[in-house]
């Protein structure tokens, strides 16, 4: 369960976020939506524990895995190597298993710059998956993908949400990806931008849509 | 020209020889072996040289010096452009330091650490690390600046361990900095040994130019620069162009 009270983010003068406060139980999916710009990056970073500079407070579990908005890996290291290092724990045979999981078991010896966006990007949500975190943050995980691609992405991801159980906390501007993924929705506005009163509450359960 | 371009090797070797053909000619036209000596009439020298084991000994100590001096100069260097890149304020501080070190000749920096050191091992290595420091540290504070940001806070979130973050995520962002630096590093660093051993030392590479250039033999300082120069780029062939080229691996792949 993570616990999120932000009483005041500033970035200079600037105040981005103004009592944002919400809860999110062990294993739920929740998506925060919002315009760009509102500040929903920040308050990602902020409970990633990223960026610490804020006043309030966040509970928050140690295992965290994020999936930036850009795949964000190392280029100069093989695909397999991108999981074995950010997880010393894994051995060869699990971060192959990891790689296939997402399509990308003959991809293991190739360099991130070889590999095509939707690639990389699935590479990268193998690394999140691969920890077994207990605290998952997707940033627009499915941005400038391709619609065929972006829906098997999201295929992939809701998959591997079922198997390891996140709690959950995950950004995005589509409506859309909202309903298959989330459990429940917030949404930021305003400025500062804080929790819209309008709490949209979906009427269905994530294992319905399955 | 048709056909396919000459490979870069043979280019090389053309060049070389072109010189040494450059060099024949001036020797035959100047005509006087005491000012400048044809290449043929430096084999005889040069082997004597080899026999008697001078040669090796000097230049096996110029060696060490050089490898010690690089050391320090691109541990240190490399540390301080590190810490400087990522911690504005420290930046501020030592910015000017770092400002009065680069423009501080080389020759100045020697002459004061044998006044100040005395005429030891210790004030020759010292001068030629000093010497060095400031352009390691500028060259690699570059490096450091353009550190990604979103790499670290990846690294941040997933925990990587200091050693991890150091040697996956900072040190492949260094590495071309590092090359860099390392190579005008090894190249500025053998000359300014020579200088110091020039000026205060009985042994190695730069000692025995001093010793012929009061005995006015042009054969012998050509001999030992030339074998310095050699041993040099043997150095930049053999090890530091294939590190290079491994570094570069992912960028070719």
């Amino acid at each position: 369960m993570i616990r999120v009270h932000i009483a005041s983010k500033r970035f200079g003068d600037a105040e981005v976020l103004k009592d944002v406060n919400f809860t999110v139980r062990s294993g739920e999916c929740l998506a925060v939506l919002g315009k760009s710009g509102i500040g929903k990056s920040t308050l990602l970073r902020l409970v990633a524990g990223i960026d610490a500079d804020f006043e309030g407070a966040i509970d928050r579990p140690e295992e965290i895995a994020f999936v930036f908005q850009e795949p964000t890996l190392l280029p100069w290291r093989r695909s397999i190597d991108n999981l074995l290092i950010v997880h010393p724990d894994l051995s060869r045979a699990e971060a192959l298993a990891m790689l296939g999981r997402v399509g990308l078991a003959d991809k293991a010896d190739q360099f991130p710059g070889q590999l095509s966006l939707g690639q990389q990007r699935r590479l990268a949500l193998a690394r999140a998956f691969a920890g077994k975190p207990r605290l998952l943050i997707l940033d627009e995980p499915f941005v400038s993908l391709d619609e065929e691609t972006a829906k098997q992405m999201i295929a992939l991801t809701r998959g591997l949400m079922r198997e390891v159980s996140p709690t959950t906390l995950f950004v995005t501007h589509e409506k859309e990806e909202a309903r298959i993924l989330a459990d429940r929705t917030i949404e930021l506005a305003g400025t500062p931008a804080t929790v819209a009163p309008n709490v949209v509450r979906p009427d269905f359960k994530r294992e319905d849509v399955v | 020209m048709g056909g396919k371009p000459m490979s870069s090797s043979l280019i090389r070797i053309l060049s070389l020889t072109g010189f040494l053909l450059f060099w024949m000619v001036l020797a035959r036209l100047y005509a006087d072996a005491s000012v400048l000596p044809a290449p043929m009439d430096l084999v005889s020298p040069f082997v004597a040289e080899i026999r008697s084991g001078e040669l090796l000994y000097h230049m096996g100590i110029t060696v060490g010096r050089v490898l010690a001096a690089f050391t320090l100069a691109m541990g240190a260097g490399a540390l301080l452009g590190l810490v400087m890149g990522s911690q504005p304020q420290i930046d501020r501080w030592l910015d000017p330091w770092l400002v009065v070190f680069l423009n501080l000749p080389a020759l100045v920096l020697i002459v004061l650490c044998y006044l100040w050191i005395g005429l030891t091992e210790a004030a020759a290595i010292t001068a030629v690390t000093l010497n060095k420091i400031p352009n390691v540290a500028t060259v690699v504070r570059e490096g450091a600046r353009a550190l990604d940001p979103e790499l670290k806070a990846m690294a941040k979130v997933y925990r990587l361990s200091a050693l991890s973050r150091l040697r996956h995520v900072v040190l492949p962002q260094l590495a071309p900095y590092l090359a860099g630096a390392a190579r005008s590093g090894i190249a500025v660093i053998w000359k300014i040994v020579l200088v110091v051993e020039f000026l205060g030392r009985s042994n190695g590479v730069g000692f025995q130019i001093h010793l012929y250039f009061q005995l006015f033999d042009v054969a012998m300082v050509l001999v030992y620069s030339l074998s310095f120069i050699a041993f040099m780029l043997v150095i930049e062939w053999a090890f530091l162009q294939p590190a290079e080229r491994r570094v570069r691996e992912w960028r070719l792949a």
